[in-house]
């Protein structure tokens, strides 16, 4: 997100846009990429993502194919770049690939032809997923500009952080982002966010509040004394929600730790649009597989 | 060097014997609804509804259409093409559509457009209306209603279509592209 301007985010949502139509209607496919092949290529678990990414695929007519590391070669010794050259010599078109080290895709970008997208890549970015977060937010608040967003939770490790703070930031938005200070890298203020170390303060008048779990898979957990500590001044409540502006929008990327960092009667509740996040996922998806897929590389 | 095949009272003259041909081929306007293709198919569609609103004192179902996801040249395209909003808001099971658009040519964009009508349902019958047949056809697509037939149009020649509703004029333009 942090290399992609205004206009290519703008471009990019009214192309999901128009893509979301298609998974409305009873026939939930357009011929848009037949002929293409899509590869994911996922490293890490996932199933949100991954099946996201297949669904877009299919609904535009593209083949797909999964691999997931467990059951691919790379449990056998093979290096990155050598599964992502014998899989190009399959001529897949677009490669979705998800990997703990940052810089995986960037990386495969630079020795392979087919187009690659990042899924997630350790705790750098999430560049589909700042875009659908986006999205929700532009189709629910109708602007990006002017909103006020707080992210909560385990900012440090956060891939979906970073990414969404990338991406707001090209808008004229206030981001906050509130953790214990374990959990907020250092110089975090010099991307342009404010910083708070209380859940109150932090919600208090804003349009979004995106929630993030403790990636445990990063060590999250060992930033805080105890899951239980940390809930009970993280997690997000009924009474935080008031504080926030009227109509504001709960987002989360999922999955949820409900009790950990949302409560049920948050998640659930009127305000929540963890669901549409999900649905507009698939737009979104569909969209960067249609763009990438134009031209001939 | 420009000639002007049709001018905003040729245009004119030309939606209102469509709409009368239309209203007369399906004996009347039930069941019947309009889809304009994206751009000026969409202010030509427009035009016919408030005519026939006019004549039949009935307001049509109208609907916008995009073709680019159903296009036949996207693999061989440089770039994406921007992909725009297809807004059908009836539903088109047995419904007889008359699908409008600027101009025919090829015949490929009416073969996307009723390609993607028909992953929406299954119409009674589609009809297609357009202002200029300019010939040259590359598959078996004829329309029903046609504002002027123009073929001899050479290969640099180019057919443009503007409206008073994005370009500020009614006219058909016949232009020798450089």
């Amino acid at each position: 997100m942090r290399d992609l301007s205004r206009e290519e985010i703008l471009l990019l949502l009214d192309t999901a846009d128009s893509f979301r139509d298609v998974s409305r209607r009873d026939i939930k496919k357009v011929p848009t990429l037949r002929g293409k092949t899509v590869i994911t290529l996922f490293y890490e678990p996932s199933t949100r993502t991954r099946v996201s990414f297949e669904i877009a695929a299919k609904r535009l007519s593209a083949d797909t194919i999964n691999i997931s590391a467990g059951s691919s070669s790379a449990a056998k010794g093979e290096t990155l770049k050598d599964t992502g050259k014998n899989l190009e010599s399959m001529r897949p078109d677009v490669i979705v690939i998800r990997h703990s080290m940052p810089g995986a895709p960037h990386m495969l970008a630079g020795v392979l032809d087919s187009a690659i997208v990042n899924a997630g890549d350790g705790s750098h970015e999430h560049p589909t997923q700042a875009l659908l977060d986006l999205f929700t937010m532009r189709e629910k608040k109708e602007t990006l500009d002017g909103l006020k967003v707080a992210i909560v939770g385990d900012i440090i490790h956060s891939r979906v952080a970073r990414s969404n703070i990338f991406a707001l930031k090209k808008f004229d938005t206030e981001v906050t982002c509130c953790a214990p200070p374990t959990m907020l890298p250092p110089r975090l203020e010099e991307l342009g966010v404010k910083v708070s170390h209380r859940l109150e303060d932090a919600v208090a008048g804003k349009d979004v509040i995106m929630m993030l779990r403790i990636q445990k898979e990063r060590g999250g957990a060992s930033s805080i004394p105890s899951i239980r500590e940390y809930s009970s001044l993280y997690c997000l409540q009924e009474s935080h929600v008031k504080e926030a502006r009227e109509k504001v929008i709960i987002m989360h990327p999922g999955p949820l730790n409900r009790g950990v960092e949302i409560s049920s009667d948050v998640a659930d509740g009127p305000y929540s649009v963890i669901l549409n996040q999900v649905e507009n996922g698939v737009a979104v998806r569909m969209a960067v597989l249609y763009l990438l897929s134009g031209g001939e590389g | 060097m420009e000639r002007v095949l049709l001018d905003d009272k040729a245009i004119e003259r030309s939606i209102n014997r469509i709409v009368h041909e239309i209203l007369e081929k399906n004996q009347g306007s039930k069941n019947l609804s309009l889809i304009g293709i994206r751009t000026r198919g969409i202010f030509l569609a427009k035009r016919i509804r408030d005519k026939i609103e006019e004549v039949e004192g009935r307001v049509l179902p109208f609907g916008i259409l995009d073709i680019t996801m159903y296009r036949d040249d996207i693999a061989r395209m440089k770039a994406s093409l921007e992909v725009k909003k297809t807004d059908i808001p009836f539903d088109v099971n047995n419904m007889t559509i008359v699908l409008v658009d600027d101009v025919l040519y090829t015949g490929r964009t009416t073969r996307a457009a009723i390609d993607a009508i028909m992953d929406l349902g299954r119409p009674k019958r589609i009809q297609l209306a357009v202002l200029i047949d300019r010939g040259s056809r590359e598959l078996p697509i004829q329309p029903d209603y046609t504002g002027i037939r123009y073929s001899a149009v050479t290969e640099d020649e180019e057919v443009s279509v503007r409206l008073q509703e994005m370009d500020g004029q009614d006219a058909v333009l016949l232009s020798k592209s450089l």
